[in-house]
């Protein structure tokens, strides 16, 4: 990418330089050996053009809206639109979720993101004994599709798009959704949003689980299947990698197993529901996470932009341009936030989310300070949000697209993040995919091993945390508020339940979900047997217990 | 003086699917030289305190991070204290709030960890307080 003389000048300079280097750290030696990202990989002192004059500027770098994407998948940037500011919010009842909801639209976000409590996000109801003591207490409660419409209330269906964070009743859920829509008169052309519904990173890291590999994947293909018919503006997909790092996994994991989970979806829907691949890789969004190492973040966002559009291009045969945009969603570290001296998790944050512009994010959460320890505050979410609307409008980083392209360090850093997550990625391929290497343990040893190793290396103050491991304050008296959800929510949403149980057709209900029950074992797509059913009042349990008992259950294995 | 190593449930009571805490100290502990029992996620109380009994084991070490603590952690405590298991020690960590923590100490466990807790504090309130079962 550089002349001869360049390189040979640079080459002169740099060896000059590497002389000044060697007397003043003989007399003043650094402050410590390694110089590391927070995923442990080795930065060094300076970065020039030597370190990317074999990039080729038409095949790697090129300009924003062109193969491979390395700069964006737009050609006009943030200019366009900004990132969708996008908190991820729920807690208690839907009532109470609903009125937060419509506070972070009247402070300023532009899209919705749902919280839902353990008992949903495991497909078991409020009534169920499995759910004491959990309802509300990390999200939203919802049972039913009249629950669903409490959460809903107000939101213009046809204008704004919804994310659900959901996994395996990603379909119950999203019938509700479609259902609600219907209900309303809005077609289901008209709906946008995302369910999360990646299961394969559940077996790796979120452990949300219900049934085992195969028919996880089946259901998800299903709803790709009917996505790509009937609702075209959603996202029937969210390829995650936030969940992954926050398990412990380094950036270069992180990485390497979204892409090839993605990859999985790819080759699963084209092999099970013979679609094109152009039918519905459109619609594939991704998620990744933005943790505390600035650099290393952009370099990855980036990097996961060319190795998608590539991958779609060289191993699918995609012809559409659409396809080969990855288009991503981004959430700052949680596990990068402390309990300790909390106000310092605004900064975190910040910064955080600044690289995960850098690295342009089409969709952004930004996390509360007080999220290491409860759900956040009005206040403390009020702030998160304008860490995002300042970063738009004050830093002036929006002006211009990409501005990180050509740097030494960060087009080297890109490269080495390529180049090592194609080596996950081609390692998962021999050991027959992505499933075969869950069954093997494989994504889940490595993130264990990483996690291990870099609580040793805080213990050991090799990796700093302010406030645990340095300029720690004794006694702190930790005084933010901390916003409780009380346990009267539960016995008020049994109440809830109960009444839906009673009022409902009882007997319209067990004939939807014996048809659930028959799509399954027929092998056909649940969607329409799901929108059915949730429109007679089925709960979540209701649903997954189908799924339970026809394709089994999934027991954590317990790998460490 | 017991042979005997000592024995450690770590369980996952509870929805919580949040395991990262839970398995870095499985490794820890088999480090230390202790004998773990990692149950995996999604354990009832009725589970983890069945199990905690067959193994015969010294401590039984909760991990939630779901804000459903109150109600699961006494819970093991009290089932366990039922069948007069008295010489298993409880402990319990994740995101526990100050305030739950008298509660907590009050239905039987002898201590409670929280985010920031090295992995050697840990070892050493385990080498502390518990004497392996003779």
């Amino acid at each position: 990418m550089f002349t001869k003389e360049l390189l040979d000048q640079s080459s002169l300079l740099r060896k000059k330089w590497e002389d000044e280097v060697k007397k003043i750290v003989a007399k003043y030696p650094d402050q410590k050996e390694r110089w590391t990202t927070v995923s442990d990989l080795e930065i060094k002192r300076i970065y020039g053009p030597e370190d990317i004059k074999d990039m080729d500027f038409e095949k790697d770098i090129a300009y924003p809206g062109q193969f491979p994407y390395l700069r964006g998948n737009q050609p006009t940037g943030y200019r366009g639109k900004y990132w969708t500011f996008r908190m991820f919010s729920g807690m208690g009842t839907a009532v109470e979720t609903n009125k937060r909801w419509h506070y972070l639209l009247t402070t300023g976000q532009t899209g919705l993101s749902t919280a839902f409590d353990f008992p949903t996000l495991m497909g078991y109801d409020t009534d169920s004994p499995k759910a004491k003591g959990e309802c509300g207490k990390c999200g939203v409660a919802i049972d039913t599709i009249e629950d669903f419409a409490d959460l809903i209330k107000g939101v213009p269906l046809d204008k704004i798009t919804t994310s659900m964070t959901i996994n395996p009743p990603a379909t119950a859920l999203w019938a509700m959704y479609c259902a609600s829509a219907e209900l309303q008169g809005i077609p289901l052309t008209k709906i946008g949003g995302t369910i999360q519904n990646d299961m394969l990173k559940e077996f790796i890291a979120q452990k949300t689980l219900m049934c085992p590999p195969e028919p996880s994947v089946k259901l998800i293909s299903d709803t790709i299947e009917f996505g790509t018919k009937y609702v075209p503006k959603w996202n029937t997909i969210s390829i995650s990698g936030y969940h992954i790092r926050e398990a412990g996994a380094t950036a270069v994991q992180e990485l390497a197993f979204t892409l090839r989970d993605g990859m999985e979806y790819v080759e699963d829907a084209i092999r099970r529901k013979g679609l094109h691949v152009d039918q519905f890789a459109p619609r594939l969004s991704f998620f990744f996470n933005s943790h505390i190492d600035f650099f290393e973040e952009i370099a990855k966002l980036r990097a996961a932009r060319r190795i998608w559009a590539k991958a779609m291009r060289e191993r699918y045969n995609s012809q559409d341009p659409r396809s080969w945009w990855m288009r991503f969603h981004t959430q700052t570290a949680g596990c990068s936030l402390t309990a300790q001296q909390p106000y310092n998790n605004v900064v975190r944050t910040a910064t955080e989310a600044l690289a995960a512009v850098l690295g342009g994010t089409q969709s952004l959460h930004t996390n509360s300070l007080d999220e290491v320890l409860c759900l956040p505050s009005d206040h403390a979410v009020q702030i998160a949000l304008r860490t995002q609307q300042l970063i738009a409008e004050e830093t002036g980083v929006a002006n211009t697209i990409d501005p990180l392209a050509g740097s030494y360090f960060v087009e080297a850093l890109t490269n080495e993040m390529e180049e090592k997550a194609w080596e996950y990625i081609h390692k998962i391929d021999d050991m027959g995919g992505m499933v075969a290497a869950i069954e093997k343990g494989f994504p889940q040893m490595e993130i264990s091993d990483a996690a291990y190793k870099f609580q040793q290396q805080i213990d050991a103050q090799e990796k700093i945390m302010i406030g645990v491991n340095k300029y720690i304050e004794e006694d702190e008296q930790v005084d933010i508020p901390f916003l409780e959800i009380d346990d009267s929510v539960e016995a008020e949403q049994l109440e809830r339940l109960a009444a839906v149980k009673r009022k409902r057709d009882g007997r319209k209900l067990a004939e939807c979900l014996k048809d659930l029950a028959k799509a399954c074992k027929k092998g056909d797509n649940v969607m329409p047997y799901c929108i059915e059913a949730v429109k007679n009042y089925a709960t979540v349990q209701e649903i997954c217990d189908v799924y339970r008992e026809v394709y089994g259950e999934y027991r954590d294995p317990g790998i460490y | 003086m017991s042979d005997r190593k000592i024995r450690i449930l770590l369980a996952k009571p509870g929805l919580d699917g949040h395991d990262r805490g839970a398995r870095v100290l499985a490794r820890c502990f088999r480090d230390a030289g202790f004998e773990v029992i990692y149950t995996g996620c999604h354990q009832t109380p009725e589970q983890i305190a069945s199990v905690a009994l067959q193994e015969d084991v010294d401590v039984v070490g909760l991990s939630c991070l779901s804000g459903a603590h109150k109600y699961l952690f006494p819970q093991v405590a009290k089932l366990l204290q039922d069948e007069g298991a008295t010489d298993i020690t409880v402990i319990g960590g994740g995101i526990i709030p100050e305030k739950d923590m008298p509660a907590l100490y009050e239905a039987g466990l002898k201590g409670i960890f929280t985010p920031g807790a090295t992995l050697d504090s840990l070892v050493e309130w385990i080498n502390t307080n518990i004497t392996p079962k003779g």
